[in-house]
């Protein structure tokens, strides 16, 4: 036996890169670029506070004379020279970016993960169970669905800041912005999954594990769920772009991450400010790295609705 | 077909009527009315008079009621930021924004299902390969990036255009109207270009998909079998069962071109609804955020209303049984 | 038969290049089909039927493509005209019949339109001609009241009198060749038998020549002329119904017969055949049928079956069941 099994395991691998899936992966340099795009940033952002040369939050180590250096150059005062040049206030752009992606891409993935849990329970629930919860919930689905998820998320942004009392507001104010975008984005997953039980519900295995006296639950978990995986997958993906997104249109309307805590949307607010007077590179830079992290997202969304959903191209 | 669209209007009150009530809730539990409306003097009688004034005392289902009443006359209270009557504001700040939404979704409408058909027909070409990345890239480009990136090179590199508010405005009876004027028409090319494009990438997607999906029903199959003319097929048999799908999400679509006109607005500050709902959220003035909200909802409903008439026109199935209602 | 056939194919190939290699969906497919006759093909899903179809009225989905051989219809090779002529023969010199009545309407046009549009396409006649002629063809298939429900859309008629509808779309503009894949298949039992003398009925009156393309024996004992059965790409028979159904001489098709209750055989015990038809992509070295068959020799599993022209004769086999003088297995 463990003959065997020291030879099964190379040849699963094998088995594993040549399947369509990796195999599709392989032949897609656009999705081979952005997924090293992807993953690029995402460490950056992980390991903000190692790589980046400057803490941009800490007031300690900020010089004002350093305010307005262009990227590359050495500041005429200082002679201090940085990467992406830096702020009115002297914080290096660099550095900034690693952090302000920090918190871009932790209130996405958190948001996302939110709206999948919750439009995957209750979609799971709505097909599977029926009658009067799935009714309710649908139509709350329908209802959500009638205004942009935006919009949603700016209303639920309001109440909340309206909720919370004004000395505690900057610091929840990201916990409030995860809970608005993931809020206004669970009807896509809702109504995927929904869709996607009821038809397995009804195939024979599914009719059999409940004949054979397997609780509700399990069947829900055990039978149905891996089968909508694979939608799943892709939906969160695309949102995982469109949270990102949202959350960089609400800090840029003034309305999501607060100044202490800049997100890049905050930056790109802060750097819209100097694009009249010159100092391009405070909102090229951001914008330009917002720009890549969301297209990259996109694109490998894209590739990844196409590899496991072949009937479409 | 008098049935359906009863049953279409029945759940076009419902869901008003659920708007209706999170706009109320957010009077009577966001914020505290009374602390909004009263400044730092107040006695308990204030208060207590001020709440009988505005039906506090009364049980929730009545105050809700009162509510519901109020805003059907379009009464929506006072902003608590500038202590004018809200319907006042909205009615000021209206014709802006409806007339940078009617041009803005004329614009993706048309853009959008004509490089829908064209990359769907020509799937293998390099011309609709390239506009499939580069819508692919505008779905990824925030609205307000675009924005910027327009105000950066036609007004501050070239400087053509305005970066911002209306121009020139016109006063026609009620309205304020920007088309009359050279500076008018000029302050809406910027700002229709960014609220239209992200709108017509989605558009041209959504358009794109469907007409493939339909290329690919036995019914094209036979046409060709029978050697109709691939003219025909396209725009014959192949776009009118593509409208279908299509009318109903580009209708949301152009519904939520009203909403999304708030990240526009603020870029642009053009003075609409849009611009000042995003004030009433950061400053929490409740009575604007509720009566924006009911009247964006009026709006999508209509439109949704309309959508669903359009389906008459075009598919006979519908025309046919009663019986079963959507699509 | 002295008259040249109206549609003949000659050492047909069809080719599809995919990752794992060209796949070969029909391979040195030979046939003749008469005015007048129908020419039943039958074999297993993925044996080839439909895409032989595809390929003579040059509808396969790309990156399938005619690799080699020759269509010929009434003598004329059109195998390779270019998109707009083969279009223009497409309805009028040769139609196409599909499976599901259901999908091959479009929902959103009236019949009338589909007709008339099929009808002015290919004839030049006046729009008041057409619809004429669209009432005479629906009459022709069995529509009642013809000219009342020419206004009707596709969904307010019944699975068998869209088939109809169907089928007087395929010959609406006259055509010598028609080609039915699958016609009976997403039907009611009851509805088969009608359409299936519909279409006899309108090969003899016409004298068109019918490709019948079908998996159920049934059919094929019931309508088809001659039979051509399919496997794995290749024909593996090809000959009068009659015999074929009473003495297969391909130990495929006698295996298909004796897996198939036929009314003429009603008391035999059915059989399967063991084991499933291989992929495309994992074909054995020898004759296809080779690992199923009970009576392979060696010679089977190494030198590749012989095609139906090599064998002069009606099976592809290195060892037919049955032989006659006529034919002899050549090396």
């Amino acid at each position: 036996m463990a003959e065997l099994s020291t030879e099964a395991s190379p040849s699963r691998l094998r088995q594993a890169w040549n399947s369509d899936f990796i195999w599709s992966f392989r032949h897609s340099p656009v999705a081979v670029v952005s997924f090293f795009i992807v993953l690029l940033m995402m460490l950056g952002a992980l390991f903000a506070p190692l790589i980046a040369p400057h803490n941009p939050f800490n007031p300690a180590t900020l010089n004002l004379m350093n305010g307005f250096t262009p990227p590359g150059q050495a500041n005429q005062f200082t002679g201090e020279s940085f990467l992406l040049g830096t702020d009115d206030q002297g914080r290096d752009v660099f550095s900034t970016i690693l952090y302000g992606m920090r918190i871009s891409l932790f209130v996405g993935l958190s948001a996302v993960l939110l709206a999948m849990v919750l439009g995957v329970t209750l979609g799971l629930m709505a097909g599977y169970v029926g009658g009067w919860t799935e009714t309710i919930i649908m139509r709350i689905a329908d209802v959500q669905l009638t205004f942009p998820a935006i919009l949603v998320a700016m209303l639920i942004f309001g109440i909340a800041k309206g909720i919370t009392p004004p000395e505690y507001r900057n610091e929840m104010a990201i916990w409030v912005l995860i809970l608005a975008i993931g809020l206004s984005d669970w009807v896509q997953f809702a109504r995927v999954v929904r869709g996607a039980t009821l038809v397995e519900k009804n195939k024979e295995y599914v009719q059999a594990a409940r004949l054979i006296g397997r609780k509700r639950y399990t069947i829900m978990l055990r039978h149905i769920l891996p089968n909508v995986l694979n939608p799943v997958l892709v939906i969160a993906t695309i949102s995982l772009a469109l949270a990102i997104i949202a959350e960089a249109t609400l800090s840029f309307l003034g309305v999501g991450a607060p100044p202490t805590k800049p997100s890049l949307g905050t930056l790109i607010r802060i750097g819209q400010e100097f694009m009249f007077s010159g100092e391009w590179w405070i909102l090229f830079f951001p914008a330009m790295t917002l720009l890549a992290l969301a297209l990259s997202i996109n694109l490998l969304g894209d590739w990844l609705r196409d590899a496991l959903n072949p009937r479409l191209r | 077909m008098l049935a359906y669209i009863i049953r279409r209007v029945g759940q076009s009150v419902l869901v008003l009527l659920v708007v209706g009530l999170v706009a109320f809730a957010m009077f009577r539990f966001v914020g505290d009315p009374i602390d909004a409306m009263l400044g730092q003097e107040r006695t308990q009688a204030d208060i207590e008079r001020l709440r009988v004034v505005l039906g506090l005392d009364r049980p929730f289902v009545v105050q809700y009621w009162r509510f519901l009443e109020q805003a059907a006359q379009g009464n929506f209270g006072l902003s608590y930021r500038q202590g004018r009557p809200v319907s006042d504001i909205l009615m000021e700040r209206l014709p802006a924004t409806l007339e940078l939404a009617f041009v803005s979704g004329l614009m993706a409408l048309i853009g959008g299902i004509v490089l829908g058909i064209f990359t769907a027909i020509r799937r293998r070409g390099i011309s609709a390969n390239v506009i499939m990345t580069a819508s692919l890239i505008g779905v990824s480009l925030p609205t307000f990036l675009i924005g910027i990136m327009l105000i950066y090179l036609f007004s501050v590199e070239l400087g053509w255009l305005p970066s911002f508010g209306r121009g020139e405005v016109t006063r026609v009876g009620g309205w304020t109207t920007g088309f009359l004027t050279e500076s008018g028409l000029k302050a809406l090319i910027l700002p229709s270009i960014t609220l239209g494009l992200y709108q017509m990438t989605l558009i041209m997607r959504l358009v794109r998909t469907e007409m493939l999906e339909v290329l690919r029903m036995d019914y094209i199959r036979f046409a060709r079998a029978r050697g109709v003319r691939e003219k025909s097929i396209n725009f014959r048999h192949a776009l009118k069962n593509t409208l279908v799908p299509v009318i109903t999400i580009t209708g949301l679509q152009l519904g939520s071109i009203i909403a999304f006109a708030i990240i526009t607005e603020t870029v642009f500050q053009w003075p609409g609804v849009g611009l000042l709902f995003i004030n009433a959220v950061q400053f929490v003035d409740i009575p604007v955020m509720a009566a924006y909200l009911m009247l964006i909802s009026v709006m999508f409903v209509g439109i949704n209303l309309i959508v669903d008439m359009l389906y008459f026109a075009i598919d006979p199935r519908l025309r046919a049984d009663r019986t079963t209602g959507g699509h | 038969m002295t008259e040249s056939p109206v549609l003949s194919v000659r050492d047909l190939v069809v080719e599809i290049p995919t990752r794992h290699g060209i796949l070969r969906p029909v391979d040195g497919v030979s046939y003749d089909i008469h005015a007048g006759e129908i020419l039943g093909v039958v074999g297993e899903s993925g044996a080839g039927k439909s895409m032989t179809g595809n390929a003579v009225i040059g509808l396969l989905d790309p990156p399938a493509r005619i690799a080699s051989g020759a269509v010929l219809l009434s003598g004329q090779p059109i195998h390779a005209l270019n998109g707009e002529t083969l279009r223009r023969l497409r309805g009028k010199r040769m139609g196409m019949i599909f499976q599901d009545p259901l999908t091959s309407l479009n929902p959103l046009l009236t019949i009338g339109d589909q007709l008339a549009e099929t009808i002015l396409e290919h004839l030049d006649v006046a729009p008041s001609e057409a619809r004429r002629r669209a009432i005479a063809a629906l009459e022709e298939v069995g529509i009642p009241a013809a000219a009342q429900r020419i206004g009707s859309y596709p969904h307010e008629f019944s699975g068998g009198m869209r088939q109809r509808v169907v089928i007087a779309l395929a010959l609406c503009a006259e055509p010598d060749l028609i080609i039915a894949d699958e016609p009976t298949t997403a039907l009611d039992v009851s509805v088969q038998a009608q359409i299936i003398a519909l279409l006899k009925r309108l090969c003899r009156d016409r004298g068109v020549a019918v490709m019948l393309v079908t998996h159920d024996m049934g059919v094929i004992a019931e309508a088809a002329d001659r039979v051509a059965v399919m496997y794995a790409g290749r024909l593996a028979e090809l000959g009068p119904v009659r015999e074929v159904i009473t003495q297969a001489r391909h130990p495929y098709t006698a295996g298909l017969m004796a897996s198939t209750p036929l009314a003429s055989q009603g008391r035999m015990r059915l059989r399967q055949i063991p084991g499933a038809m291989p992929g495309l992509d994992a074909l054995p070295a020898g004759c296809a049928f080779s690992p199923r068959c009970e009576y392979a020799q060696d010679r089977c599993r190494q030198d590749p079956g012989p095609t139906l022209s090599a064998c002069g004769g009606r099976a592809a086999c290195w060892f037919p069941l049955v032989t006659d003088t006529k034919q002899e297995v050549r090396a």
